[in-house]
């Protein structure tokens, strides 16, 4: 039977493993290194990782970052930030990614996600979506967060999916790193219009978050926050969601 | 020396990187020479068939391949997309043939309930049919990391060795004679998938 994943998301500002809240405020973690090692060691079903450096700088992915982050997983490795051509993609594949996350440049140019679904195959593709919420509208933001598009994520989503996208992220931005749990209504509202595996983001402070997640109709669930602050490790969440009848990897 | 052949599509350096923890000597190389005095070879796989079937007759390695392994019977382990190439033919977003090492076509995943979605992505139990060289040390069902939205159906079924269930069973690997073939990624199925590269080398 598939097992529900539990993927730690790590996100990266130069060199530096960072933490965001609302993805504004960046906290410093430290080396990234170590963590991915400890990541594998708990025999983590999966990994993404986000350079938010690189769209901020207007560089490109970090190639020999990847590369020794991807050294250390011998779980699969989702990588993400600054991608924006068909060489990125290559480049981050080759380095020893096995997918690559696509924002940003999706939204601004959506023959992209098609046309790296093409060359890639679409299980090499997922496609981030950072949704805001305000005044009880949802709205989709690009750009770090900082973009405001007006565009309602539902909208977005069932695009994303009709040009070829894998998977979906999809990242409550009110939520990310306040610890308080998922937003379940747009986890809701998002996975009951596609048909492709959707990974929820954002908000997860303690294992229950997680069946909550699920529950709401996610495919799978990301965290980082609890990962880094607290005691409790991905084994601790997969065992709890086991125990309330949803099928994990122990 | 394990070869791992190189035809700009695989995630070549995983498979190494693997390898290479295992302290498996191998190398990655398109190179003819390399492919010829290799040991055994390994043709890993993400992407779309269509690319990949044209990568490889752009390096010229389709006829190579063809006659390493069918003629010199050398083994070789095909990974995910690798062992859908393995195919006589794809219905991957068209028709397209493949190598023709074993006889059997790749067609989309249809799973018989609707909630399971595709691609199908995430660890997955595979059972096992026929303990082979490959398959014979796993005491417990073993878990793999899948990720594809093709599958291989294969025209003699006595060469599967395992299934895996995803709204009905599909062929989770392979093995006829020197042909092995994984449709998960033993490279990133962390302790079950290292057992797999390991039979393999063992096989070598």
């Amino acid at each position: 039977m598939l097992k529900t994943r539990v993927i730690p998301v790590l996100l990266l500002n130069n060199w530096n493993l960072v933490k965001s809240t609302q993805f504004t405020t960046l906290r410093t973690i430290g080396n990234p290194v170590q963590h991915v090692r400890v990541f594998n060691s708990r025999n983590v079903d999966e990994l993404a990782l986000v350079d938010i450096g690189a769209p901020r700088n207007g560089t490109e992915p970090q190639y020999d970052i990847i590369a020794d982050l991807a050294k250390e997983c011998f779980m699969p490795l989702a990588v993400g930030g600054g991608i924006k051509t068909i060489d990125h993609i290559k480049h981050v594949l080759l380095s020893g990614a096995d997918k690559t996350i696509i924002n940003s440049q999706a939204f601004l140019h959506p023959k992209f996600i098609t046309q790296a679904a093409r060359i890639f195959g679409a299980q090499c593709i997922v496609v981030s979506i950072d949704v805001k919420r305000e005044n009880n509208a949802y709205s989709v933001y690009i750009n770090g967060g900082s973009h405001d598009t007006k565009i309602d994520p539902i909208v977005w989503t069932r695009e994303v999916q009709d040009r070829g996208a894998g998977e979906i992220l999809l990242t409550s931005i009110n939520h990310d790193g306040m610890m308080q749990g998922y937003d379940t209504e747009l986890i809701t509202k998002i996975s009951k219009v596609v048909t492709i595996p959707v990974i929820a983001c954002g908000g997860a402070g303690i294992s229950k978050d997680f069946v909550e997640a699920i529950k709401s109709g996610a495919d799978a669930v990301g965290a980082a926050s609890i990962f880094l602050y607290t005691q409790t490790t991905p084994t601790n969440v997969k065992q709890f969601m086991k125990h309330c009848g949803i099928e994990t990897r122990i | 020396m394990i070869t791992i052949i190189d035809y700009g599509l695989g995630n070549l350096f995983s498979v190494k990187n693997a390898l290479d923890f295992l302290s498996i000597s191998s190398r990655i190389s398109a190179g003819p020479q390399d492919v010829q005095t290799a040991d055994g070879l390994i043709l890993p796989g993400v992407g779309a068939f269509e690319d990949g079937m044209k990568n490889l007759h752009a390096r010229k390695l389709t006829r190579l391949i063809y006659e390493q392994v069918i003629v010199k019977k050398k083994p070789i382990l095909g990974l995910c997309l690798g062992m859908q190439l393995f195919a006589a033919k794809s219905y991957e977003g068209g028709e397209f043939e493949g190598l023709g090492l074993i006889d059997g076509v790749v067609k989309k995943l249809k799973p018989n309930d609707q909630k399971l979605k595709i691609p199908h992505i995430g660890w997955n139990d595979v059972r096992i049919m026929k303990k082979d060289s490959l398959m014979e040390s796993f005491k417990k069902t073993p878990v793999f990391y899948f990720v594809h939205s093709y599958h291989v159906v294969p025209g003699d079924s006595s060469i599967t060795t395992s299934v895996c269930d995803y709204g009905g069973e599909f062929v989770a690997t392979i093995h006829a004679t020197n042909i092995y073939g994984a449709q998960f990624h033993p490279e990133k199925s962390q302790k079950d998938g290292l057992t797999i590269l390991k039979k393999f080398e063992q096989i070598v």
